[in-house]
């Protein structure tokens, strides 16, 4: 019988063998389709078991984003936005089944998982403590990033404001409007998460977008220090006080319309100086400077500016173009930020860095620090060089125009006493809608310059005369001057 | 000559027990960052129960397999452990109390069996006895009065507050009785008939046993709509048949028969094909959503397997009570999240070894009624895990059955403590060493006159 016996063992251990290999298979093949499954309702409960890193500002002294241990036992710890709305297109939210923003950007950190924490994290799981995940200090500006919300909310408009350090690219103000309250996307419910997130989806002002970096507009005027970089650059002999012709409607060719300047008006007596045609945003100048100049030419001055593919950054940003090569007219029109010329807020925030950073453009970022859950510092902000976008004395020249504009031109509004601020007005047709986008882009302190910005209000939100002198330009002005003061 | 090997027996007790006491403070830090305070206590009352099995077997059965007690302890202990984890999430039915009473009238069963049954081979004398004990039991749920249907499966009876399984126990004695029967008959059965291609096919009248046998199964089915039982039964049956008669046409008749069988249940059960339904497209909404033999609980039993990972979540950390019937049927799929592949592997890996220690002992044993018994008894064992993990892991389409020594529930524990009682009992005859001749005839004296 021990034959037999024997046999019938080894189908014993067979068995065994295939359970064995089964659970392994489960284990290792199938859990990946198991954990996304959105019947599991673990991975839901696990995003609450974590005690998730804090998002702060200002070196840890404002807390953005926190975490409140519940102690219940499936959501344990629950996520809070102290400042609700202020912050929402920065942090963005840690929703059950999704994530954006910071907290998307930021997640393995925040979570512990990245492997900078493998250690920290293996100890926790030894001694059976809830994982924890490091904290994110960003290089916002509170103090400004308040008067930028205030301000742009108290005025009822749709906008979008961002302000950064032209010398390091660190992001000291970013403010779109009209925004939301994270907190109602953070509650561990899923069915009231979808009925919010769903209601700010539909909402036609779109809420949920962060202005500042996922969509492009025309840029009007502001692109004028574009075209004018790219005028200096190509002839040396060239400086603010040559004269470029200023007609009243420039003719373009192969069409009967012609490019006329800003409410039709003259500029100056037709033939002008470079600097006058900046300080009083003059049409002509610069479109036939566009067209003298080329595609080709156009189109590398603005790569070194960083246009023509989306910011590398912490956030989702969108692409951004002066448009296809179509006719010479359509370089005209693109030459003075129109046509199909798309910017975002933050690529022309960054127009003006390079300009204040004597012509070196830096990689934009939002983060300032990690700190690991031992409060060791795992990173750090180290400035990060894109491009050399103009050659340091084409810089000075653009600099000393742009302060022009201030003291003399379409700019006025943007003064802070005391301070040498320089920038660029700019006032876009938005397709065939009646009411222009108004744009300002500027830096200060003109010698030494700490912030630049870029402001931008949305075409319809401030009415059919809203200019970019009138209506962006002060909003600016105090941003800077509450950068400024808080340093 | 094997030794008794009892001072391995006592660590590897000890280390068992260490082993629970340890998972059992892991849980309570795993939920609120604190050694449960009934630790020490319920550690030693554990210790308490399972030394006196020791002590027990280490007098009645001396030269009983040190193996069998440590495993079995360490794996009653685990269940323990993981019924009161699910009991903390406050899931109905899971009660560690419960368990840990069962378990003590489980030793009792188990000491009891050892002092009472002296020589095991008594039993092959209660063969047809046994037989009517294992029907009896396995007809009783449907008795009126004392039957109850319970989750859709008519295989309780009720005795006072108690419900009880008799179907746990009567496996024992249908075991007891095929292992009697078999060794009676096995030269018969093993007598050859035609030959078809290259099998030697049994005589048509021989086959009567093993119909029988295939109809009690498929009325169990019918019946008591118990799906587990039947092929935990008729799949003994067979495997014992082979070994008793060595052909391997009765283990080809057998999966014929099992094969009939299921499609026959298939066609006219829908709760059967519900099963087949369910096992092989678990994940589609339609059998998810189905209340009645949908796939939520399988489902939900693999996404705790798919969360554990390699090393699990760690004990009190995962989410039992998402799983339906956590505690009985599905407690493996628990110990995949919480102690995850690690924990299922060396579990697996302890059941492996208790079957393989009782499969030794048969191979061991020096007649032939204990060698069929043995087999069979660890066979079962071994065929019961298959069935249950391999249903709950999706291996094979799911059937109840409970875990053994897991599994909450007072019959299924009480009827496996004497299954280990009789494989305790038969591996120390079979380790005995025979009585010794005197061989050396330099002592003997001769006297002459």
């Amino acid at each position: 019988m021990n034959s037999t016996l024997k046999r019938a063992a080894v189908a014993c251990m067979v068995m065994f063998g295939l359970l064995m290999i089964n659970v392994n298979y489960l284990g290792a093949v199938k859990a990946g389709d198991y954990s996304t499954d959105n019947r599991n309702t673990r991975s839901f409960y696990k995003r609450y078991s974590v005690d998730r890193g804090w998002i702060t500002a200002d070196n840890g002294k404002t807390t953005l984003a926190k975490t409140v241990d519940t102690k219940d036992a499936k959501f344990r710890y629950e996520r809070e936005y102290p400042n609700g709305r202020m912050y929402a297109h920065v942090l963005g939210f840690f929703a059950p089944e999704s994530a954006r923003g910071i907290e998307l950007n930021e997640n393995k950190l925040l979570d512990g998982s990245d492997p900078d924490l493998v250690v920290g994290r293996l100890i926790d799981f030894v001694s059976k403590k809830p994982p924890k995940g490091a904290s994110v200090d960003l290089t916002l500006v509170p103090a400004a990033q308040k008067i930028a919300y205030d301000k742009l909310r108290a005025s009822g408009k749709r906008g979008a404001v961002v302000a950064l350090n032209p010398k390091t690219g660190a992001i000291q103000v970013m403010v779109s409007l009209p925004t939301y309250d994270p907190n109602d996307l953070a509650v561990p419910d899923r069915g009231k998460v979808a009925a919010a997130y769903n209601k700010l989806a539909d909402d036609d002002t779109d809420p949920l977008l962060n202005r500042v970096t996922e969509k492009t507009y025309p840029p009007g005027s502001t692109f004028k220090v574009v075209t004018a970089a790219a005028f200096l650059e190509a002839d040396r002999s060239r400086d603010p006080e040559t004269t470029v012709p200023a007609p009243q409607v420039l003719d373009l060719p192969d069409t009967t319309a012609g490019l006329p300047n800003y409410g039709g008006a003259a500029c100056g007596s037709g033939e002008v100086t470079l600097r006058f045609a900046l300080e009083r945003s003059c049409n002509t100048p610069f479109g036939q400077m566009g067209m003298d100049l080329g595609w080709d030419t156009m189109r590398e001055e603005s790569a070194k500016f960083g246009i023509g593919e989306p910011i590398q950054f912490d956030l989702p940003t969108a692409g951004t173009t002066i448009g296809p090569e179509e006719e010479t007219a359509a370089l005209a029109q693109l030459s003075i930020g129109q046509r199909n010329n798309q910017q975002t807020p933050l690529q022309m925030a960054q127009v003006a860095s390079a300009i204040a950073n004597s012509g070196v453009l830096m990689k934009p970022t939002l983060i300032n620090k990690i700190t690991d859950p031992g409060g060791s510092v795992i990173e750090e902000l180290k400035p990060e060089q894109l491009t050399e976008a103009l050659s340091g004395e084409v810089a000075d020249e653009l600099k000393q125009m742009m302060v022009s504009v201030i003291t003399n031109g379409t700019g006025t509004g943007a003064q802070i006493p005391g301070v040498t601020v320089a920038g660029k007005t700019g006032t876009a047709e938005a397709g065939d809608a009646p009411a222009p986008h108004a744009w300002f882009i500027g830096f200060a302190p003109a010698e030494n310059p700490e912030t630049a910005i870029c402001v931008f209000i949305e075409a319809g939100s401030a009415g059919n005369d809203a200019t970019g002198g009138g209506t962006a330009a002060p909003l600016a002005r105090d941003v800077m001057q509450a950068v400024l003061e808080a340093k | 000559m094997t030794a008794k090997r009892r001072g391995a027996q006592l660590v590897m007790l000890a280390f068992a027990i260490v082993v629970v006491m340890g998972a059992y403070a892991s849980v309570g830090l795993g939920i609120d960052g604190q050694i449960p305070s009934g630790t020490f206590t319920y550690g030693l009352g554990l210790a308490a129960l399972m030394f006196a099995a020791y002590g027990v077997l280490a007098k009645w059965a001396p030269w009983a397999d040190p193996l069998l007690l440590p495993l079995v302890t360490l794996v009653n202990g685990l269940g323990l452990v993981i019924i009161y984890r699910i009991e903390q999430t406050g899931q109905g039915g899971a009660s560690a109390t419960n368990q840990l009473m069962w378990t003590a009238l489980g030793v009792v069963m188990f000491s009891a069996t050892l002092i009472v049954l002296k020589d095991h081979r008594a039993l092959q004398r209660l063969t047809y006895t046994m037989g009517f004990i294992g029907l009896g039991l396995l007809v009783m749920p449907l008795l009126p009065f004392v039957g109850r249907e319970i989750n859709g499966a008519r295989i309780w009876i009720g005795v006072g507050p108690f419900t009880i399984q008799p179907a746990e126990f009567s496996k024992l004695a249908l075991v007891i009785f095929f292992a009697g029967y078999l060794v009676a008959k096995r030269d018969v059965l093993a007598l050859a008939g035609r030959r078809l291609l290259f099998i030697d096919l049994p005589r048509a009248r021989d086959l009567g046993p093993v119909l029988v046998t295939w109809g009690l199964s498929l009325g169990v089915l019918i019946l008591q709509k118990d799906l587990g039982s039947s092929l935990l039964v008729f799949g003994t049956f067979i495997v014992m048949l082979y070994v008793a008669t060595q052909r391997t046409s009765w283990v080809l008749i057998g999966i014929l028969l099992f094969i009939g069988g299921a499609v026959l249940a298939g066609q006219i059960f829908d709760h059967v094909q519900a099963r087949f339904e369910v096992w092989l497209h678990p994940e589609l909404p339609e059998f998810y959503d189905r209340e009645l033999g949908g796939s939520y609980q399988l489902m939900q039993g693999l996404f705790a397997f798919g969360s554990g990972g390699i090393l699990g979540t760690g004990l009190g950390k995962g989410f039992p009570d998402q799983i339906p019937l956590s505690f009985s049927d599905f407690i493996m799929a628990v110990v995949g999240e919480e102690l995850g592949l690690t924990g299922l592997m060396a579990l697996l890996m302890v059941y492996a070894l208790i079957v393989q220690r009782g499969l030794r002992t048969a191979l061991a044993a020096r007649d032939p009624f204990s060698k069929l018994l043995a087999g069979g008894l660890s066979f079962i064992l071994a065929w019961q895990v298959f069935i249950i993990v391999g249903g709950v892991t999706r291996l094979i389409p799911l059937t109840g059955l409970v875990t053994p020594f897991m599994s909450a529930g007072g019959s299924a524990l009480l009827a496996n403590w004497i299954l280990i009682a009789l494989l305790v009992r038969m591996s120390d005859a079979a380790r005995r060493p025979p009585p010794q001749a005197i061989q050396n005839e330099g002592l003997t004296q001769v006297f002459t006159r």
